[in-house]
Parts: structure tokens; C-alpha cells; sequence
């Protein structure tokens, strides 16, 4: 593997002025099964792909409720996501108890954001593996916003993540124009076909390997249970799977998901600095 | 070893043997790589610019601003790591309600550059931790007039009657020298603030960008905000009109 | 020190100055103990301010709230401040008002005005609504007076709820309620029950007899109330925005006959 002398810690700048070690950990998020955030103008959506570790395991929780008005689709290290997840949640209580109303969406994040921070600019630390892709809804109505473990985060019309996630964002990208006015089922109908763009032939979406958040005016957030994700799943089963499946998806990524044994992550893109 | 600082470039700790302290230039390398940010102050107004480069048209407009308030009278641009320069936004903040918790006034700017600036120097001297990836831009407009100072990753920090930091800041640089800055009002100020970082863009290699433009004077009674809707449209315009006209000209040289 | 010499030559710690290793841990269970000594908290106001009275009003075309309190900081029976402004404005859709130590008061006031700060920092368009102004109050009320050290106030919290008058009060003990009418301290007893009898009387209310009812109150609040002061505030919070108006005064007394004055 590549290899030099500034990536060891996250403390250390590189001479063209980058931190390797926040970018590794970007790149824990592409080793992460794809998650797809879209919404309309009244809705938030979040929709996830699900890994079981064997056959005989069940499938990784890939979304986690936060509040009422607000949940998330993890990628990357589920360990940290956690850690993140409790922080949130904590926060949403302690504004819901001062104040006696929903932590603005946006607020929030930018508490995340400020907590990641942290553990990247500090040798005994390092930063947190995960992306985050969250649907909110406030005063302000649907927001869907990804974070990064270089502490960045993103206000997003609609976004991708994880996995071959290029091919969902592709999509995403193509059809940006239309998510505002459809209705909140072909808002759902969107993210999934999006997200089975991100698999490989031979894998299918399944009421098992898929998980659907949603959020939005009137609508508390929740994670909708596997009747309802077969509805959903049925009536995009027999459309014309696009693009060949994954074609488009990056290398290194691909070899993931068909599950061959991992390599070591090669830094595609110099740090977002902006 | 192969690389410039020949090993005695890993910690923000340690000198290299002809006195520098490599870990500290390559955090402003990382200011280097971000868009532009200038700051003009004219005779009684401050205007901040920024080009703010956008990398996904996934993105909703407006998002991620990098011109802040620290407090009402104070306004804080920055370049560089935005979400480092998140945590020196919060320090500022912080210290501005710590001043006013104390004394019960605005905090003025030169104190709170002091403090800021040391926040930032406190990151050079440990290996345990590194230096910010940013600079900022503090203005206000106080009782004696308007005040503009840059903070660099160093911690190192001088008051300005312009400023220009990021990418494209030798270009900026130039064309804020050409102005006549101290007798500008608020209104040129913004019109040839849009236009500089219009013109110092480099749209082959950063395609979309968006332009941020914020004051603080004597028009504004002192308060730091976001220009109103109609004076960004009005200067964003001229801009592209100023753009438009340089192209001409230089087709004709041709 | 001397006893450290032969220790000159061995390793120093890890680092200087940064952070310690141990320091950003947070072990679990690990708690600080309190001194635990006892200790004498204020068990009297000292500069204070008698009543504040606020009503909903809403007549189909104009809703709103009105607020009204006079200026003057009592010592003790003392009339010493005439200038003490108890209404204050926290944003566009919330005034708060307060009677009780005008210390504590002031204090508090600062607390609002950095959070009315912090917001308006963010620039992210949200902005405190009465009902999170209402609850935080509470919250610190109430925190205070479980450590047996109240803040020594009546607030009144009046604002505009998404579009909805908004009404509630809080007293030193964390006491808290919302209604359609409230007054503090003498004004509970003697403000509120003639608000009430003429909004039976005329239950759909423009901001102007609103308006004529307040000052028709804070009249006869100062024949009644002797902490009371013949100059005062009065304070609107409608669609529109939040108005305090400049110090007003009782004109026209008439002490003749008191007796009868309602």
C-alpha cells in the first residue's frame, strides 16, 4: 500500500497542506453498505442497505431513530455511529427539556459537526469512522444532511453514501429535478431505485436488506417495518434495472460488496477543504 | 529522507535546524488550497467576500457559509478548513459573551483578536495537538471607525485596510492595491468586492462556485449581517457585467 | 525538592503543558464530592418591583397580547428608582416582563439577551418562540430554588406562538402556568379580576380597547397598590412584531374619592 511519512497521525499536516489520516477515514465510509437521503418539499426519506455478517446472523441496524422529528442512515464503523447517535440523542433531550420544542435540525448538525471535530485535531484521538445521512423535519421543513468524519457536513437536496454509492448519486443527480413536487411514495420510490443501483447484479433489494426512514410534516420520524417495505419494494420489482447494476461503481469499492477480501484503500480525492 | 523538511517536519513542537516550524507552514498550505476570501475597509465600512467553491450540485444553495457572526457588531470570515474554523467561530463567540457577561459592553475587536489569536497560537507549540487549517477575517465598525484584522494558522495576526487570503489571494491582492480604499463607501465597496473575487475565480480548474458578501458600518449601525437580497443581485450583477467587458476587451487586443 | 535529585536523569513526563493523558477520559461512575456545608442564601428581595399585567386579546381582524407594568424600583417601603423598566424585549414575537428583586431581574435579562444574541448569530432563521423562552425561565426558576436559592422574580412571558397569542408566568419557586389573563403580585388580585369581568363584557377585543382596558388597569393598580407608580410601560406583541412603548404617565388623578374608584 501506499504509504508516507504524514499519515500517522491526525495532528501531522502533510507538506501540500492535507491531513492523511482524516482522509483514511473518509475512506471508512466507502467500506460501508451504500445509504441513500432524499426529500420532497413535506418529507424526508432515508434509505439503507443492510449487510448480515453470515448467513445465520441477522441483518446490521443501519438506521437509528434520534428523535421525533429526526433519524439517520449510518456508514462506516457502527461502533462510532453509536457513540454519535447517543451524543445526539442527548441533545435533542436537553433542548426538547429547556425549551419545550424540537432542537432545529440544522443546530444540531452543527453540534456534530464541532464534536468531530475535535478528535481530529488531537494525537490521543482519532476521527470518527462514519457518515452520517440524516432526514430531519422543522419549522423550516425536510432536510436531509451528511457528515463526514473530516467534520465536514452538508446541507444536501438529496445525497448518496457508502458503497458504490457514485452510481446512486448518478441517479440522484438525473432525476434532482423531479423530488420536489412528487408525492411522499415515489419519494420512496426514488431512494430505492437509486440505492439498487448501487448493487451488484446478482444481489437483489429484499424486505431483509432493506431499511426506510422516514420523516416529515405530521409524520414522526420511524423506521418502516417490513410490510410496508415490501409495498414499496413490489412496486418498483418489475422496472428495467438500470445501468447495468454497478458498472459505474469505483473499484475499490466493488470488491467490497461482492464480499472478496478487503484492500487497502487507495486516497482518491485530496481533502475537501471547501 | 527525500521530502523539504528532511524529518524535521512532523510536529508542531519541533524546529527544523534553520528555525522554522514546518508543521505550521503546511497548515497554511491547507489555507492555500481553499477559495478566496478579501476584505475591504473603506471609510466608515467593512465588506468581507468570499468565493465559496461548490463541489456537488447535490448541495442546496446557501449552505455551509463561511462568513459568520461572532457577536452583533462583529463579523468573522474564513478560508481554509471549515470545520476547524467552526471551532474558532465558537471560541470567538465564547469570548464575546464572556466580555459581555463581565464588563456588560460589546467586546472590542483588537481584544478580541488578542484572544483569538492566541487560541490559534496555542495550537503551534504542542505535538500533542496540530494548527488550525484556516485563517479569519475579524471586522467590526466601533466608535473610532472601521476595524479589519487577518489571523493566520501561525496565530500571527495584523489589522488590514485590505485583506486577501486562499487560492487565488497573490491575484486579490493585486487588484485590492489598485483601489482607493479609504475613501470607498459602503456601496462601492461591495460592487468592487463581488468583482475582484468574480475576476480572480479560475473556472477551469474550480467550476461552480458561490459568492458570500457581508458588512458592517456605519449603514448597517454597526451590526454585522448578510447583504440584503437586492444589493447582492445589484453587485453580483456588475460583476458579470465587469467580467463581460474584460473578455470584450481582450478579444479585441486580439 | 532536594529529595528529587537523583531523579535528573530519568525520563520526564510524556509532555508538557498539553492536555492531560487522562484528562479527556470519562470514566464512569466517578463523581466530585460537594462540601456540604451550609450555607445562608437571600431570604428577602431588596430592590424591588411591584406588578406586571398581560391578557390576550383577539377579535378576528387584531390578536396580540398586552403587557403593562410601571417604573419604579421599590427599597423596602421606599420609593427610591422611578426608572426601572420591567418589560423587556427579547425578539420580534417575545416580551417578558418582571416584578420582584429588579437585581435578579437585571440578571436573568442578561441570560435572555445573550440567547437572543446566540440566535441571532447563527442567522439560520430560527428564532426563540415564547413557549422555549416560557420553559427555559421555568427550568432556571426552578433549578435555583432547589438549591434554596431562588431568583427572587415574578416573569411574565407574552409573545406570539406560531401565529397564536401566547400567554404564561413563572414565580420564584418555579411555579408555571399559562392563561388568557395574568398578573403578578397585587395585580393577580386586583388587575386580573376587572381584565376578566370586562373581556366577559367584550370577549372580542381590538389591540385599541385592549389598549384602553391596560391603562384603565395600571390606574387603579396605583390607587391600590402603595408600591405602585403612576408611570409605566405598556408593551404589544402582535403579527406584526413586538411594540414597548416610551414611559407613559397617570394623568388627570383623582384622589377625591377613592373609595369609588373601580
Amino acid at each position: 500500500m501506499f504509504r508516507n511519512q504524514y499519515d500517522s497521525d491526525v495532528t501531522v499536516w502533510s507538506p501540500q497542506g492535507r491531513l492523511h489520516q482524516v482522509e483514511y477515514a473518509m475512506e471508512a465510509v466507502k467500506l460501508g453498505s451504500a445509504a441513500v437521503g432524499l426529500k420532497n418539499k413535506t418529507h424526508a426519506v432515508v434509505v439503507a442497505l443492510k449487510r448480515a455478517s453470515s448467513e445465520l446472523s441477522a441483518h446490521q441496524k443501519k438506521i437509528i431513530p434520534i428523535d421525533k422529528h429526526l433519524g439517520m442512515a449510518i456508514t462506516g464503523l457502527t461502533a462510532d455511529a453509536r457513540m454519535l447517535s447517543r451524543y445526539m440523542r442527548t441533545e435533542c433531550l436537553n433542548y426538547q427539556y429547556a425549551h419545550d420544542s424540537p432542537l432545529p435540525v440544522c443546530r444540531l448538525i452543527a453540534n456534530v459537526g464541532n464534536k468531530m471535530q475535535s478528535s481530529t485535531q488531537r494525537y490521543d484521538r482519532r476521527p470518527y469512522g462514519v457518515g452520517l445521512l440524516v432526514a430531519g423535519y422543522d419549522d423550516q421543513g425536510p432536510h436531509i444532511y451528511q457528515t463526514c468524519p473530516s467534520a465536514n457536513f452538508f446541507d444536501c437536496k438529496a445525497m448518496a453514501m457508502g458503497a458504490r454509492s457514485q452510481s446512486a448519486r448518478t441517479y440522484l443527480e438525473k432525476h434532482l429535478g423531479e423530488f420536489p413536487d412528487c408525492d411522499k411514495d415515489e419519494l420512496i420510490r426514488h431512494g430505492l431505485r437509486a440505492l439498487s443501483d448501487t448493487l451488484p447484479n446478482e444481489v437483489e433489494l429484499t424486505v431483509k436488506n432493506v431499511s426506510i426512514g422516514l420523516v416529515g410534516e405530521k409524520t414522526p420520524f420511524s423506521v418502516l417495518d417490513e410490510q410496508e417495505t415490501a409495498v414499496y419494494l413490489t412496486s418498483i420489482e418489475h422496472e428495467e434495472r438500470r445501468g447495468g447494476g454497478g458498472s459505474s461503481g469505483s473499484k475499490s469499492s466493488t470488491s467490497q460488496a461482492t464480499g472478496e477480501d478487503p484492500q487497502d484503500p487507495e486516497v482518491a480525492v485530496a481533502m475537501e477543504t471547501d | 529522507m527525500s521530502t523539504i523538511g528532511a524529518g524535521y517536519d512532523l510536529s508542531a513542537s519541533q524546529f527544523s535546524p534553520d528555525g522554522r516550524v514546518f508543521q505550521v507552514e503546511y497548515a497554511q498550505k491547507a489555507v492555500e488550497n481553499s477559495g478566496t476570501v478579501i476584505g475591504l475597509r473603506g471609510k466608515d465600512c467593512i465588506v468581507l467576500a468570499v468565493e465559496k467553491l461548490v463541489t456537488s450540485k447535490l448541495y442546496e444553495a446557501g449552505s455551509n457559509r463561511r462568513i459568520f457572526n461572532v457577536d452583533r457588531h462583529i463579523g468573522m470570515a474564513v478560508s481554509g478548513l471549515i470545520s476547524d474554523a467552526r471551532q474558532i467561530v465558537e471560541t470567538a463567540r465564547a469570548e464575546c459573551a464572556n466580555y459581555r457577561s463581565q464588563y456588560g459592553t460589546n467586546i472590542p475587536l483588537k481584544y478580541l483578536n488578542d484572544r483569538v489569536s492566541m487560541f490559534m497560537h496555542a495550537y503551534t507549540l504542542y505535538s500533542a495537538v496540530r494548527p488550525f487549517g484556516c485563517s479569519v477575517i475579524l471586522a467590526a465598525y466601533e466608535a473610532d471607525g472601521p476595524q479589519m484584522y487577518m489571523i493566520d494558522p501561525s496565530g500571527v495576526s495584523y489589522g488590514y485596510l485590505g485583506c486577501a487570503v486562499g487560492k487565488a489571494k497573490q491575484s486579490a491582492k493585486t487588484e485590492i492595491e489598485k483601489l482607493n480604499l479609504k475613501d470607498m463607501t459602503s456601496d462601492q465597496l461591495v460592487k468592487e468586492a463581488a468583482k475582484i473575487i468574480y475576476q480572480v475565480h479560475d473556472e477551469l480548474k474550480d467550476k461552480e462556485f458561490e459568492l458570500e458578501l457581508s458588512w458592517v458600518g456605519k449603514n448597517t449601525k454597526g451590526v454585522h449581517e448578510r447583504v440584503s437580497d437586492a444589493v447582492y443581485q445589484e453587485a453580483e450583477r456588475s460583476a458579470k457585467l465587469a467580467m463581460e467587458d474584460d473578455s470584450d476587451s481582450e478579444t479585441e487586443d486580439m | 525538592m532536594a529529595h528529587h535529585n537523583f531523579d535528573r536523569f530519568a525520563a520526564g513526563p510524556l509532555w508538557h503543558n498539553g492536555p492531560t493523558p487522562g484528562g479527556i477520559y470519562n470514566f464512569p461512575g466517578r463523581q466530585v464530592e460537594d462540601s456540604g456545608r451550609f450555607q445562608e442564601r437571600s431570604k428577602q428581595p431588596i430592590t424591588t418591583g411591584t406588578s406586571v399585567i398581560a391578557f390576550k386579546y383577539d377579535n378576528g381582524v387584531e390578536k396580540g397580547v398586552a403587557i403593562a407594568a410601571d417604573m419604579l424600583g421599590s427599597y423596602g417601603s421606599l420609593a427610591r428608582f422611578r426608572d426601572c423598566r420591567r418589560l423587556c424585549k427579547v425578539n420580534n414575537q417575545i416580551i417578558v416582563g418582571a416584578g420582584g428583586d429588579y437585581a435578579d431581574f437585571q440578571y436573568v435579562q442578561s441570560m435572555i439577551e445573550q440567547k437572543t444574541i446566540d440566535d441571532e448569530c447563527l442567522d439560520d432563521g430560527f428564532s426563540m418562540k415564547p413557549r422555549a423562552i416560557y420553559t427555559w425561565l421555568t427550568n432556571i426558576l426552578y433549578n435555583r430554588r432547589s438549591k434554596m436559592d431562588p431568583f427572587w422574580n415574578n416573569f411574565i412571558v407574552a409573545g406570539m406562538q406560531d401565529g397564536e397569542p401566547y400567554l404564561g408566568s413563572i414565580d420564584k419557586l418555579g411555579t408555571a402556568y399559562e392563561d388568557n389573563i395574568i398578573g403578578t403580585g397585587l395585580g393577580m388580585q386586583l388587575g386580573v379580576p376587572l381584565i376578566r369581568e370586562a373581556i366577559e363584557r367584550k370577549p372580542l377585543m381590538s389591540k385599541a380597547e385592549a389598549q384602553q382596558l391596560l391603562v384603565h388597569t395600571m390606574e387603579v393598580l396605583f390607587y391600590r397598590d402603595a408600591r405602585s407608580f403612576p408611570k409605566y410601560q405598556l408593551g404589544f406583541i402582535t403579527p406584526d412584531g413586538v411594540t414597548i412603548s416610551d414611559p407613559l404617565y397617570l394623568d388627570n388623578q383623582k384622589w377625591g374619592f377613592a373609595l369609588y374608584k373601580k
